[in-house]
C-alpha cells in the first residue's frame, strides 16, 4: 500500500491531462534533453560504480588491513549523508575555485560531468553492498583452486569470479542506476541547471510545481517512472536469461 | 536541508496546534527565505507591544523557504495564520486554488499590502573589474551573470522582469526579447533558488555580477565584511513588492483573526518601519524613509502592474510553459 498508492496517484493525476498537453509537457524537446541527461548520467555513474564498487568489495572481502572497519563504514556514508550535504560538499570541491576543481584542466561543477560525479558518489554503496556477500560466499579457495589448475589471475577473474558475482553486480548496477535517475538533492547544487545542457529531469518536475501545474509535474514523473520501470524489467530479464544459461552449463 | 525545513515545519505545526492558556496566542507566519532576520526582529517587537497593549503573550512561529514552495505548503494544508511571501502571484494562487482568502486580498492593506518594498540591484566583485554600471553592461561579451531560474524561483521573476522593463524603456518593446535573450546567454549557472545563486556567486566565485534583491545584496556585503563585493544600483529597476496577508479560513479556525490582523497592521507603524529599514528593506512610512534616505540609492522604479499588466498576465506571457522565457532557451538551442 505504501508503495503502490503514491505510484497509482501519479498515473491517475496524469490521466486528467489530455494527450496533446501530455506530449507538450512530458515530451517537449527540453524534457527530452533532461531525460537524456538524467538517464545517461545515471547509467554512466552506475557503470563506473560497477567497476570500482566490485574492486572495493573485493578488497574488503579478501584482504585484512588496518582500518578496514573504518573503510567499510565509509562506504555506507553516502547512504547516511543528507543528499543536499553531499551536493554542497561536492560542489565546493569541484567548483573552479575548489580544491579539486582548481587542479583540473576542465570544468566539472556546473557541467553535465558534475552530474555524473554526484551520482557516482551516491551510488557506490549499492554496488559494494550487493556484491560483498556473494564474494564472501565464493571464498578464496575457489580462486586458489583455479590458480592451482594453471589459470592466470585474469583468467581466474574472468572465468571464475565474474560469472559468480555477475547477478549481484547487475543488481547493484540497477539499484545505483535507479537511485541516480531520481536523485535531486545532491545533483541540483553541482549541475549548472541550464536548459538543454545541464538540467536534470527532476528539476523540470520542481519547475512545473513552482507554476502550480501539478498535472504537468506528474506527467513528467509518469514518463520517468515508465522508462525506469522498463529499464529495470529489461535488467531483470537479462539476469533471468543469464541464470538459465548458467544452469544449462 | 529539506529535511531540516521539514522538521521546522513540523515543529511549527506542533507549536501552532498545541493547547494553550487563555492568554497565550500563537501565530504561524509562513514567509520566504530572505526574511528570516527581518521577522526575527519584527516578531519580538510586536510581541512586546501586544503584551503591553492587551496583556496577552503572543508567540509567532516562522516558517521560511522558497516563496512558491511555501505557498504550495499552505495550499496543501499548512495552517498559516499570515503569509508574507515574495510576490503577489503566490498569494493569488492560495486564494485561487485553496480559497483560503478572498481574491481581493491585496486591496485590504495599504500600499498593495506591502509594508516594505525593495528592488533588483547588482552585486559585483570589489573594484568592479568588469565596469558594470547599468543593465546594458550585462549583455556584453565575457560578462558572467548569476541569476536563478525564474521558473523555479519566484524571487528571480523580479530579476527577469527588471531586465525586460529596462529594455522596453531604453530600447523599445520590440527589442526587449532580444536583450533578455542576450542577458541569459551570459548566465553560466542557473540555480533553482535565490540562495543557491548567492552561494554560486559568493562562495564558488562564479560570474562577474549577481542579480539580487537590494536587501539580499546588503545582507551579503555585510556578512562578507564589505571588502569583497560592491553594490551597483542601475539607473532603473523594478519595484519589488513582497506582500503580506491574513489567511482568513485559518485564523477563523484558530480564533486568531484579531491578533493576526494587528500583527500585519503593526508592520506599517513607525517602530516597525525602523526595523524594516535596518534590515535593508525600503520602508513605506515617509518619515522613516526620509530618515534612512542616505542608506538607499535613488533610482527610477517601474511597477509590474503598469508595465506588465499584473502578475497573472506576466506569468502567462513570460513564465508559463512555452512562454517567452522558454522561447529564449529554445532559440539558444536552435
Amino acid at each position: 500500500m505504501i508503495v503502490l498508492l503514491p505510484l497509482s496517484a501519479i498515473f491517475i493525476k496524469t490521466a486528467g491531462l489530455g494527450w496533446r498537453e501530455f506530449v507538450a509537457v512530458a515530451l517537449s524537446r527540453r524534457a527530452l534533453a533532461a531525460y537524456r541527461l538524467s538517464f545517461g548520467a545515471a547509467a554512466l555513474a552506475a557503470a563506473i560504480n560497477a567497476v570500482f564498487g566490485l574492486l572495493v568489495a573485493w578488497v574488503l572481502v579478501r584482504y585484512d588491513f588496518a582500518g578496514k572497519r573504518v573503510v567499510s563504514a565509509l562506504v555506507d556514508l553516502p547512504f547516511a549523508l543528507p543528499t543536499a550535504v553531499a551536493g554542497i560538499a561536492l560542489t565546493a570541491l569541484y567548483a573552479p575555485n575548489g580544491w579539486i576543481g582548481s587542479l583540473l584542466p576542465f570544468k566539472v561543477a556546473f557541467e553535465p560531468v558534475g552530474v555524473v560525479v554526484a551520482l557516482t558518489f551516491i551510488g557506490l554503496p549499492f554496488v559494494v553492498r550487493t556484491v560483498e556477500p556473494v564474494l564472501a560466499d565464493l571464498g578464496a579457495d575457489v580462486e586458489e583452486a583455479a590458480a592451482s589448475l594453471g589459470a592466470g589471475r585474469w583468467t581466474t577473474f574472468r572465468r571464475v569470479v565474474l560469472p559468480a558475482v555477475l547477478p549481484a553486480l547487475v543488481t547493484g548496477f540497477a539499484l545505483a542506476f535507479a537511485r541516480g535517475v531520481g536523485e535531486y538533492g545532491s545533483v541540483i547544487f553541482i549541475a549548472g541547471n541550464l536548459p538543454f545542457r545541464s538540467e536534470i529531469a527532476p528539476l523540470l518536475i520542481v519547475q512545473q510545481l513552482e507554476q502550480y501545474n501539478y498535472r504537468g509535474a506528474t506527467a513528467i514523473a509518469a514518463t520517468m517512472l515508465t522508462a525506469s520501470f522498463a529499464i529495470l524489467v529489461a535488467i531483470n530479464l537479462l539476469q533471468a536469461w543469464d541464470r538459465r544459461k548458467m544452469a544449462a552449463l | 536541508m529539506r529535511a531540516i525545513v521539514g522538521l521546522g515545519l513540523l515543529l511549527s505545526i506542533a507549536a501552532a496546534t498545541a493547547p494553550v492558556h487563555a492568554a497565550d496566542v500563537t501565530l504561524l507566519n509562513v514567509s520566504y527565505d530572505p526574511t528570516r532576520e527581518l521577522y526575527k526582529d519584527l516578531d519580538a517587537a510586536f510581541a512586546a507591544q501586544w503584551k503591553a497593549k492587551s496583556g496577552d503573550t503572543v508567540t509567532i512561529n516562522q516558517s521560511h523557504g522558497g516563496s512558491g514552495k511555501q505557498a504550495r505548503s499552505v495550499i496543501d494544508g499548512l495552517e498559516a495564520d499570515v503569509v508574507t511571501l515574495a510576490l503577489a502571484y503566490d498569494i493569488d494562487e492560495i486564494a485561487d486554488k485553496a480559497k483560503l482568502l478572498p481574491a481581493t486580498w491585496q486591496k485590504r492593506l495599504p500600499n498593495n499590502s506591502t509594508p516594505y518594498y525593495s528592488t533588483i540591484v547588482f552585486l559585483v566583485r570589489k573594484g568592479n573589474p568588469k565596469g558594470i554600471h547599468d543593465w546594458n553592461d550585462l549583455v556584453k561579451d565575457g560578462v558572467g551573470v548569476i541569476t536563478p531560474n525564474p521558473k523555479s524561483s519566484g524571487g528571480a521573476r523580479w530579476n527577469y522582469l527588471a531586465a525586460w522593463g529596462y529594455a522596453t524603456k531604453t530600447l523599445g518593446a520590440a527589442k526587449a526579447k532580444d536583450f533578455v535573450t542576450k542577458l541569459y546567454h551570459n548566465v553560466p549557472v542557473l540555480d533553482s533558488g535565490a540562495r543557491g545563486s548567492t552561494t554560486t556567486f559568493v562562495e564558488r566565485g562564479q560570474g562577474d555580477v549577481l542579480l539580487a534583491w537590494e536587501n539580499e545584496a546588503y545582507l551579503a556585503t555585510h556578512e562578507a565584511g564589505g571588502d569583497k563585493f560592491e553594490i551597483v544600483t542601475p539607473s532603473v529597476s523594478i519595484l519589488a513588492e513582497p506582500p503580506v496577508a491574513v489567511v482568513d479560513k485559518n485564523v477563523e479556525k484558530h480564533g486568531t483573526a484579531k491578533v493576526a490582523e494587528a500583527f500585519l497592521r503593526y508592520l506599517y507603524t513607525p517602530a516597525a518601519q525602523e526595523i524594516i529599514a535596518k534590515d535593508f528593506y525600503r520602508p513605506r512610512d515617509p518619515a522613516v524613509a526620509a530618515k534612512y534616505a542616505g542608506a538607499f540609492k535613488n533610482l527610477q522604479l517601474f511597477t509590474i502592474d503598469r508595465n506588465f499588466g499584473g502578475w497573472t498576465k506576466a506569468q502567462t506571457a513570460h513564465f508559463a510553459d512555452g512562454g517567452l522565457f522558454d522561447q529564449i532557451f529554445e532559440a539558444a538551442k536552435r
